[in-house]
This record gives structure tokens, C-alpha cells and sequence, in this order.
């Protein structure tokens, strides 16, 4: 449960909040936990790659809890400081975890989904074409 | 010495009406738009997200505009908003190992897994001038291949294996933090990076440049560059689990470098660590040779008195907003210390004449 959870907060969390407003352009009535707050997170690195932690620089991150009529609560922490955003993002959390969950999914994360994949898939195409074949020169007649 | 006068509200509300009209240029030429700004200056956008240790690129290029193209003015905008942030918490350490690279090269393995990927690199340009630029209209489209499936390996790792190179040792110290305590000699490896991530790119830049002149000389090769995508994730203590709430781009560089050995380590290669915010290779090749040359007392090399070897030099000096700001405080009015010199250097020369005339 948690995985999935994860995905698709990790999912709400990058994806463009204008496209997150088009495919939800309602809120549902619900109670505000934690109103949309604009926030930094420190982002690290590793020393070497794979040594010990230090502060590479911050994030701006926008977060938000709400609460349902059904009492299903939704936490979004999502990139950027889009205040809608955020609430969409905590709104779909909260309804993922309720009887509709399907049709959720199936209106909002998996177009987010195919998108976000389509995105990733055209910057990795562009990569692979610049990668460099190497091939030995002919040597010449001794 | 300091004397509060008044004056000049008047002179200060024009000259800021001035510059609002200047930051516009002419009326009769478009309008830059901050998203133009973040789209098409991205590598402008990256160095102030970096300086100004911020990752957001629509207010990296809100403050380009607002600065009228000015970089340290635009770090300095970055910075000063960050501050007004609450920080919510830190992400655990990103993993460039799973990164999503649009470029991944090499110089000490030609056939590393993973190929060499060049990705949108002004290597191998002719730096002419592109007229056509000039002229509007729209690339052709970048062609594309089949996308690599496999993991991209740090190329670092293949040495590793073998004990040729020093092996980071995982560990989840907490890092010091600059930006919340005063800087302090002297600073570990871990305070070193994030000075030197956050420093002044023309700055880290000239100290890198002087090590390969010979003033530390690290021999380092480009082991590993690469520049891609990768997840932050933090722990959200509500939830009881760790959440991606964001994608940045990062340069990641490796350098491999000549180390002959010491009493207690067999000769092996070394490693100089550069991890920078954006698009940044120039930043991040530079940040790896003065991280390993700041490393010459971990690895008991001799201290040649070079500055890339000086900690205290290169952090004092890194910070171009901290530079700006005591280089350009000479500008603002010194009326009354002016007042004593001048009274002193009067005193002086009335000495000097009397003395002369005796």
C-alpha cells in the first residue's frame, strides 16, 4: 500500500500544476488541515557519489493537508510554489484513498503518468541519439 | 564611522524610476517575459539557481530580469527571497547513480557501460557567431535513437572494484550547514562542497585553472561528467514514509587523480567531487579540482602554499553575494571617516612643512 502511495505522490508532486488543474477542476468540498504553505527543502548530495552527506542548496516545495466529508485525509508536499497545486495534489491523495480510487485513477494519474513517461522517454531518445559510436581507424600497409 | 544623515529620499525615488526604465529598454522592442527568461537563458537560470542556492528556475529568472541581466545582482535577489522560506526538512542525499543522463562522458574509458552520450553539449561547436539566429524561425527537431534501457554505472565504481581508488565510505553524518552557521576553520569535506557548490563560478573557476597551471598540481582526468534528472525524496514524519516531491537537474563531476601512496595507503588513484544545481560543467569540473586540492592534508600530500590549498582563502572569498557586499559598501557615503583623514593628512603635511622650514 505504501509503494503505491508513494507513486502517486511522487507522481502529483512533479507533474505541471496546469495540467493537474485541467484534470481536476473541482475541489470537492473538504476541510483544510494545513492550508497550501510555500516552504524549502535542503537537498543533498553525497561526498563522491557514495560517501557521507552534505548541503547541496534548497528546493522550493509547496505542501498542504486536507481532510474529505468522508474523513479521508490527503498530504501533498509537491515541487514549486504553486499553492493550487498543492491542494489538487493532497485533494487526489485524500480521494485515491476512498471508494472512487479507480475512477481517479483512471481521470487523473494515469494521464499524468503516460505524459510524465512520454516526457522522459522523448529526452532519453534525444540522448541515445548523441551517443558516440567509436570505430578503430584502418591501419595502414606496414 | 557611521553618521545617520537624511537627506536624498527624493534623489533615491528617482534613480530606482530610472532604472525601472532602463531594466525596460526601449518600449519599442518587445517585452522579455520571464518564462522566455527560463526557457531560452536556462544556462543563466542555472547559475543563479546554483550561486543563489535555490532550485527554482521561474524565480532564477524572475530575478535576471529584475536584475537586468546582472548575475551576482540576480544570486542576490535569489538569496534574500530564500531566506523568507521556512524550510520544512532536508531530502536524503540524492542518488546520481540512478540518474536520468542527457549527457555522460568520459575521459579515462572510451567503452564504459553506458556509452558516451554528448547530449546538448557546445563541445565540437565552431563558436562562430550563428547569424541565423538573427533571423526568427524554428530548429529542426533534435533526432532521436532508440533510448538505453540499462544502469549507468559511475564510472568511478569500475576502479573501485579493483582498489585502485580510494572508496568514499558511506556514512549519514549530519552535514554542517553555511547557511545556518557561521562559517568555521577548520571545515570539513562535507562544508568545503557546499561552499564551493554555492561559490562564485568565475572564482572556483581561476582556483581550478591555477591547480593545472602548478599551484597544487592534483593531475586530475575528467573520470566521470554526467548531467541529468534525479528524484528528491524526503521523509514525511506525518506519513511514516519517504515521498519524491520533486525532479532537479543536476552536473555531477568525477575526477580521478594521481596519488603515489603513503605510509599507510598503497598507491591508488584519488578522487575530487563536483556536484552542482542545473546545467553547470564548467562549475562542476572546476569544483572538483579545488575539492581535491583542499584534500591535500586528509591525504598527507605537502602543502605547497598554493591558494586552492588555503581552506581558509578559498571559503572566505568563494561567496559572491558576501564579496558584493563588503567590496561595493566602499561606494556608500564615509563622510565623517573621509572627514578624519582628510583633517590627518592635513595635520601631516603642516608638520612636514614646518619641519622643512626649520
Amino acid at each position: 500500500m505504501t509503494t503505491e502511495r508513494q507513486a502517486w505522490m511522487s507522481l502529483l508532486a512533479t507533474a505541471p500544476p496546469a495540467r493537474l488543474a485541467e484534470l481536476v477542476p473541482d475541489l470537492p468540498p473538504h476541510d483544510m488541515l494545513r492550508a497550501p504553505e510555500i516552504g524549502a527543502v535542503m537537498v543533498r548530495g553525497r561526498q563522491g557519489a557514495t560517501g557521507g552527506p552534505f548541503n547541496l542548496g534548497e528546493m522550493t516545495v509547496t505542501r498542504c493537508a486536507l481532510r474529505l466529508a468522508d474523513g479521508a485525509v490527503g498530504h501533498a508536499v509537491v515541487q514549486g510554489r504553486d499553492k493550487g497545486h498543492a491542494a489538487r495534489a493532497a485533494l487526489v491523495d485524500a480521494l485515491m484513498q476512498g471508494q472512487g480510487a479507480a475512477e481517479v485513477r483512471v481521470a487523473v494519474l494515469e494521464p499524468l503518468s503516460s505524459e510524465r513517461a512520454a516526457r522522459r522517454r522523448a529526452r532519453a531518445a534525444k540522448a541515445a541519439a548523441t551517443k558516440v559510436e567509436f570505430f578503430t581507424m584502418v591501419r595502414g600497409d606496414d | 564611522m557611521y553618521v545617520a544623515v537624511k537627506g536624498g529620499e527624493r534623489a533615491i525615488e528617482n534613480a530606482h524610476a530610472f532604472l525601472d526604465e532602463e531594466r525596460r529598454g526601449d518600449p519599442s522592442v518587445a517585452e522579455l517575459s520571464v518564462p522566455q527568461i527560463r526557457e531560452q537563458l536556462a544556462l543563466a537560470v542555472n547559475r543563479v539557481m546554483a550561486e543563489g542556492s535555490l532550485y527554482d528556475p521561474d524565480l532564477a529568472a524572475l530575478a535576471i530580469k529584475q536584475a537586468r541581466g546582472d548575475m551576482i545582482e540576480a544570486v542576490f535577489l535569489l538569496r534574500a527571497y530564500r531566506t523568507t522560506l521556512p524550510r520544512f526538512a532536508a531530502s536524503s542525499p540524492i542518488d546520481t547513480g540512478a540518474m536520468a543522463c542527457v549527457r555522460r562522458i568520459s575521459a579515462t574509458f572510451k567503452d564504459a557501460p553506458g556509452g558516451q552520450v554528448l547530449g546538448p553539449t557546445f563541445d565540437y561547436t565552431h563558436r562562430l557567431l550563428d547569424f541565423a539566429l538573427l533571423a526568427e524561425g524554428e530548429p529542426p527537431l533534435a533526432p532521436q535513437a532508440e533510448p538505453a534501457t540499462g544502469p549507468v554505472p559511475h564510472i568511478t565504481s569500475f576502479l573501485n572494484r579493483d582498489g585502485l581508488i580510494e572508496r568514499e565510505e558511506p556514512s549519514d553524518e549530519m552535514p554542517p550547514d553555511l547557511t545556518r552557521e557561521p562559517l568555521e576553520l577548520p571545515a570539513n569535506r562535507a562544508l568545503r562542497l557546499q561552499a564551493l557548490t554555492r561559490g562564485d563560478e568565475g572564482f572556483v573557476l581561476g582556483l581550478a585553472y591555477s591547480t593545472q597551471r602548478g599551484y597544487g598540481r592534483t593531475h586530475a582526468f575528467v573520470g566521470e561528467l554526467r548531467i541529468g534528472t534525479v528524484a528528491v525524496e524526503v521523509d514525511i514524519p506525518e506519513l511514516g514514509f519517504a515521498v519524491e516531491v520533486g525532479e532537479i537537474e543536476v552536473t555531477e563531476c568525477e575526477t580521478v587523480n594521481q596519488f603515489k601512496g603513503s605510509k599507510t595507503e598503497p598507491p591508488q588513484f584519488t578522487r575530487g567531487y563536483g556536484l552542482v544545481f542545473g546545467q553547470s560543467e564548467r562549475k562542476a569540473i572546476s569544483m572538483s579540482l579545488v575539492d581535491r586540492a583542499l584534500r591535500w592534508k586528509e591525504l598527507g600530500e605537502d602543502n605547497i602554499g598554493a591558494p586552492a590549498q588555503d581552506e581558509e582563502f578559498v571559503l572566505s572569498h568563494a561567496d559572491n553575494v558576501q564579496a558584493t557586499g563588503f567590496l561595493e559598501h566602499i561606494k556608500l557615503p564615509h563622510y565623517v571617516d573621509f572627514q578624519s583623514e582628510l583633517e590627518l593628512i592635513r595635520r601631516l603635511r603642516a608638520e612636514a612643512a614646518k619641519e622643512a622650514a626649520e
